[in-house]
């Protein structure tokens, strides 16, 4: 198990020098200062995004769930949509990035949890209302956003169009640091909690029986999970479907891991999936399209041949 | 002993137990029977404080089950809920092993090892410690989750309605190895029983709950009293004496 996460590490590292030095020529420091802060932003938005899926696969005890499925990136849209709304194009753009960053983030952590918690507060057992609310609330949530969209003049509505598309091109670098310092410690904290969520694994009933705090569990790792999406979504915004592939081929290549092992399995997949993207976008498709779409083109497929090869329990 | 008083229970609107005050003495085998829906599930579940304890109070050897610390109470009871499907991929020994955690916390010892070990041969699983949960036909995936109780190692063991999906056999080797944990083990076992045929066999008490009260409480003969029985799941049924052994005929309407 230890040999396979090595061997996935090492991939990440190898992904990531491919990033930095193809193609590397003319002013050589300012062109690695530049990618340097995007493969970060890369690295944390991954890694964050994989831990948090891991962590809200378990204990909605379901392998396919992703906090982006139960609204979160509608939630996300839904927010920015409103910022351009009530404080007007002028002010959305001279909006200070680290305000605006900050109460995202606080933002969307509150409103993570208080939604989450009341869908697993009665455990995660009834998983059909879970996914339905989900859906619910994001159809909800899109509904307003187009509605406030349809108010909005055009240069305004050009604005809400940019924030809706992940992008790692403008990151402002004191959020980088900020999201880097939370999602790190989201991790150490998962990671401490790593024999827990193994318990938790056996289910509610069980893992109460032998002396788990199972609901003070599901609520921290909700926190936790809350917090690494909101940082990474408020950071460059929402990239679908990222999550589930990444722990889908983090499963893939440590069948059967615990926790200790899954977690870092899976903030590497997510980390290298994000910057395989990246380059494809960057420099093979010379930018024409969006990161989400390479992902989740890739990953799709990537996703269907380990479901076809029954991979995927 | 396990000290049960003024135990009510509401799921839903319903009362599911009303006011119940029971003792079970420590030592040897308590079955609890019952209807369906009489709360013999739900009182157990109580007793492993998995449910909320709504009114009343539970106490287990000295410990109070709903304010002594989760984990001081998983050292000396341990519960095998009714089977819900099985966790994720995952070897028996690793199955087995989660049975120590209420004593290691996620660091398991060189004697939480061996506590594993002697569950798995205690249950006979040592050369199936390496397969994986789905491998293994529904016997000894019962066997599994009993031997995970067991590593736990507690004074009280709690079954509910393992012999559900047992063939014949399996649910007789299964009373066999809880006899021998009662017997041996000085564990006190509490178990859950549709069939009252093997509470017959086994049990050395009944506690005979009807729509969340008890019916009667005592001693496995004087509780299968054919009256009593007739009374408790409200139909007619007979008892055969053969051999020193009580059997309850309830297959078939009595002549």
């Amino acid at each position: 198990m230890r040999a396979r996460l090595s061997l996935l590490a090492l991939a990440l590292v190898a992904l990531a020098a491919l990033y930095l030095l193809f193609g590397l020529s003319g002013r050589i420091w300012f062109i690695l200062e530049l990618r340097s802060v995007k493969l970060a932003s890369l690295l944390v938005v991954g890694a964050g995004t994989g831990i948090a899926t891991v962590l809200f696969q378990t204990i909605s005890a379901n392998r396919i769930l992703t906090p982006g499925i139960l609204g979160f990136d509608s939630l996300f849209m839904f927010l920015q949509t409103l910022l351009v709304m009530v404080l007007g194009g002028f002010g959305y753009a001279t909006l200070g990035q680290m305000p605006k960053f900050l109460s995202e983030t606080a933002l969307m952590t509150a409103a993570a949890v208080a939604l989450f918690g009341l869908l697993l507060g009665r455990g995660p057992r009834d998983l059909a209302r879970m996914l339905l609310v989900g859906v619910v609330i994001g159809a909800l949530f899109r509904s307003a956003s187009a509605l406030m969209v349809r108010l909005m003049d055009p240069s305004e509505f050009a604005m809400v169009q940019g924030a809706m598309f992940a992008s790692f091109g403008a990151v402002n670098r004191t959020a980088l640091a900020i999201t880097a310092v939370l999602s790190a410690l989201a991790a150490l904290a998962a990671m401490r909690l790593a024999p827990q969520f193994d318990v938790m694994t056996l289910g509610r009933k069980r893992a109460v029986g032998l002396g788990l705090a199972y609901d003070r569990l599901v609520l921290m790792a909700l926190a936790l999970t809350a917090v690494l999406t909101a940082a990474a979504t408020a950071l460059v915004g929402p990239i679908a479907f990222l999550g589930l592939i990444a722990v889908t081929m983090a499963h893939a290549a440590v069948p059967a891991a615990r926790h200790a092992v899954l977690i870092p399995a899976a903030a590497i997949t997510g980390a290298s999936i994000l910057i395989a993207g990246q380059f494809l976008f960057e420099r093979l498709l010379g930018l024409q399209s969006s990161l989400a779409a390479v992902i989740e083109f890739g990953g799709g497929l990537i996703f269907l041949v380990l479901v076809l090869k029954g991979k995927v329990r | 002993m396990i000290g049960i008083s003024g135990v009510s229970h509401a799921l839903g609107g319903a009362e599911v137990l009303r006011d119940i005050t029971l003792t079970l003495p420590s030592g040897g085998i308590t079955a609890l029977i019952g209807p369906n829906g009489a709360g013999k599930s739900t009182l157990l579940n109580l007793i492993a404080r998995i449910l909320p304890l709504q009114k009343g109070r539970i106490t287990v050897d000295d410990l109070d089950v709903t304010r002594s610390p989760s984990r001081d109470v998983a050292r000396r009871l341990a519960i095998l809920p009714q089977s819900t499907g099985i966790p994720a991929r995952m070897t028996l020994r690793d199955l087995v092993g989660y049975g120590r955690w209420p004593h290691h916390q996620g660091r398991p010892t060189t004697d939480d090892h061996a506590a594993v070990e002697r569950a798995l041969a205690a249950m006979d699983l040592t050369d199936l410690a390496e397969r994986f949960l789905d491998e293994l036909s529904g016997g000894q995936q019962q066997r599994a989750h009993l031997a995970m109780a067991h590593a736990q190692e507690t004074a009280w063991l709690l079954l509910d309605e393992p012999l559900n999906n047992l063939d014949p056999r399996h649910a007789r080797a299964l009373m066999e190895r809880l006899h021998i944990l009662s017997r041996e083990g000085g564990q006190s076992v509490v178990i859950v029983l549709h069939e009252i045929n093997h509470a017959s066999a086994w049990a050395d008490r009944i506690v005979a709950l009807k729509q969340g009260a008890v019916l009667a409480a005592g001693p496995t003969a004087e509780v299968l009293d054919r009256a009593l029985l007739s009374d408790l799941y409200e139909m007619e049924l007979d008892l055969h004496r053969t051999d020193g052994h009580l059997f309850v005929q309830h297959y078939r309407r009595p002549r």
